[in-house]
């Protein structure tokens, strides 16, 4: 051996090329920076979780989750009308008294659609969310602690699949295996695991040096109880900033299939449908059919982001 | 330098080859059959047998992802099913109008975005900082079609300032199809917005945390002097590559805009092949995409290594 000077097997990778590639359309909010630094500061100690409860923003993103959780769940009993009961003779009705939302061309009461679309929006997300954070754990897992062959791999897979923009992806395979609750779920689930396992990997990376990995291989644990008991509660605190974004991310991607007429089926309510349905009468001026609805997606997003900001704030201070 | 070149275009060679290989698979499970789609419901067996033979798509799926391999290095993105012509002119066409578009975003983002995401890291913590932030974050997880409907209600049909479709007619002037341009623009803005901020508050903070600013702040140099000279120049540097992993999505993730505003880009091509079943453009347009994205991570990577003399020395063992 040559001596002291290691040859530098690679060339240094430019430092910001990584944290800056997981921040675009296709990609989290979350780049690795602020993985590894929620990683490094935060452990979610009780705590820390009272700290969460002082903050304004979470207080008021929770509120805004709550009211379309309690829409969803119980909208149908109290919305003032029957979301699916047309009256063409009312059809077209701006905002009034009686239809405070006014009527579509069907003369189905707006408010009533838009009280009781959030339900099916609110099932798909998190079950997506949830699929996309346990796979992309686990890949994340594995491609940061084992390394080597098998991260290389991974990570090129990763890196072809980010190259296309998610709806993309996930629109080309909703249109081949057909709109369905099922099927929107789990692949937007799959579209963000490998967005989820880089983040991931970037913070497992971080604690695969601390002094406690080294110590548990000694003491003979195998790779898979190193990961998962040993690192995995370390790397938790960013796997929940990551899963509150991508809950985000996911309102993005239901809301927008359903747009483009691959996601929920008209009659059932739901938001994204609504808008592609009347938006052709905008010219006309009949605003209010496709008003509605867009805020009702734009305050669901912003409830979830605010949560999520909440959470990075408090792990990371 | 030319290691690290070499390295890099090694890499891109292989990702592209993953995604050819990715969006070939995604292509032939699209259900239904070509010729089937092409004949109609009603077609004769024999007819629909004789046209799927003419058109190779009774071959094995090996022989057909070489053959499809092989056209596409010599230039030959192949015929089109739904309009049995190649499918090379409509591509480029596509191209041409999603560039313009694209062009006209970063026009107006990058520097809104880069004066928001330094102003927030001059008031890192503080109310202005949070706010756009936060703003920044919300507005980039709202859907486009969301945003897009709110501009069009605004400018479009109440104050009736712009058109509310974005084709400005075959042979229309520059400033015509400019006009044409703005409002679905805005929604581009508006999602990148978010990214570019918090990239440059990113970067900012980093540099106003260093050694060499305090130092500069210390000789007494002006603010303003600092800002400028010491700070600015440095801290931009992970802006470039979040402007390169956005252009993928610009060039092609614009689907929703696209509809919506009836305009003739890529995402609207991808969008009505995958609706017609039309599996050789959908995967001629989704390849297209991620050439782009792939090469303008590239470039981005050479202009930061050779902006940044630390990466270019680790570069040239």
């Amino acid at each position: 051996m040559s001596g002291a000077v290691p040859q530098p097997t690679e060339p240094v990778v430019p430092a910001p090329v990584d944290p800056v590639a997981s921040l675009d359309r296709t990609g989290g909010y979350l780049g690795p920076t602020g993985a590894a630094a929620v990683a490094a500061a935060g452990r979610a100690t009780p705590a820390r979780w009272r700290l969460l409860l002082r903050r304004t923003t979470f207080w008021v993103g929770a509120g805004i989750l709550l009211f379309w959780v309690v829409c969803a769940i119980f909208g149908y009993l109290f919305a003032p009308y029957s979301p699916l009961t047309q009256n063409l003779l009312l059809a077209n009705i701006g905002p009034s008294s009686a239809h405070w939302f006014g009527t579509d061309p069907l003369g189905r009461d707006v408010l009533s659609r838009v009280i009781t679309g959030a339900r099916y929006i609110l099932i798909i997300t998190p079950l997506a969310t949830i699929l996309g954070t346990i796979l992309g754990t686990a890949l994340g897992l594995a491609m940061g602690y084992l390394g080597g062959a098998f991260d290389a791999v991974a990570g090129r897979l990763v890196e072809a699949v980010l190259a296309l923009p998610f709806v993309i992806i996930a629109f080309m395979f909703v249109v081949a295996l057909g709109p369905s609750v099922p099927v929107i779920t789990v692949v937007i689930g799959l579209v963000f695991t490998p967005l989820i396992a880089r983040t991931v990997r970037t913070a497992v990376l971080v604690e695969r040096h601390m002094d406690y990995v080294p110590a548990a291989r000694l003491l003979g644990e195998n790779s898979s109880r190193v990961m998962f008991a040993e690192i995995l509660p370390n790397v938790l605190p960013a796997i929940l900033v990551e899963f509150t974004v991508r809950l985000g991310y996911a309102v993005f991607a239901v809301a927008t299939l359903s747009f483009l007429g691959f996601g929920i089926q008209p009659p059932t309510p739901d938001w994204g449908a609504d808008i592609a349905a009347n938006y052709i009468g905008l010219p006309a001026g009949y605003w209010w059919q496709v008003l509605f609805p867009a805020l009702a997606i734009a305050s669901l997003v912003t409830g979830v982001i605010l949560i999520a900001d909440a959470i990075e704030q408090v792990l990371a201070s | 330098m030319a290691t690290f070149l070499l390295r890099r275009l090694g890499l891109m060679v292989l990702t592209l080859f993953l995604l050819s290989l990715m969006v070939f698979l995604a292509g032939q499970i699209l259900p239904g059959d070509p010729a089937h789609a092409i004949l109609g419901n009603l077609a004769a067996p024999s007819a629909v047998q004789a046209l799927d033979h003419q058109l190779g798509v009774d071959r094995p799926l090996l022989t057909r992802y070489l053959s499809w391999l092989g056209g596409l290095l010599h230039g030959n993105l192949g015929t089109s099913y739904e309009y049995q012509t190649a499918v090379e002119p409509f591509i480029r066409a596509a191209l041409i109008n999603s560039i313009k578009l694209a062009a006209l975003a970063f026009v107006i983002v990058v520097p809104l975005g880069i004066l928001g995401g330094v102003i927030a890291a001059l008031r890192v913590g503080r109310g202005t900082d949070r706010a756009i932030s936060v703003t920044g974050l919300s507005l980039s997880t709202v859907p486009e079609f969301v945003s897009g409907i709110v501009v069009i209600v605004v400018f479009g049909v109440e104050l009736k300032w712009l058109p509310v479709t974005a084709s400005a007619g075959a042979g229309a002037s520059v400033w015509s199809q400019f006009r044409h341009l703005i409002l679905p623009a805005i929604p581009l803005v508006l999602v990148l917005f978010g990214y570019i901020a918090r990239m440059a508050r990113a970067g900012t903070i980093d540099v106003l945390n260093s050694d060499y600013t305090r130092t500069a702040v210390l000789k007494g140099l002006p603010q303003r002097t600092v800002l400028r000279r010491h700070v600015l120049r440095n801290s931009l540097l992970p802006t470039i590559t979040v402007i390169a992993t956005q252009t993928g999505y610009l060039i092609g993730g614009l689907v929703v805009v696209e509809t919506l505003f009836n305009y003739h880009g890529l995402g609207n091509l991808i969008y009505n092949a995958a609706v017609h079943k039309d599996e050789v453009m959908l995967e001629a347009g989704v390849l297209i995409i991620g050439i782009v994205y792939v090469v303008a991570t590239l470039i981005a990577d050479v202009l930061l290594t050779l902006l940044n003399p630390r990466l270019r020395i680790g570069g040239t063992e």
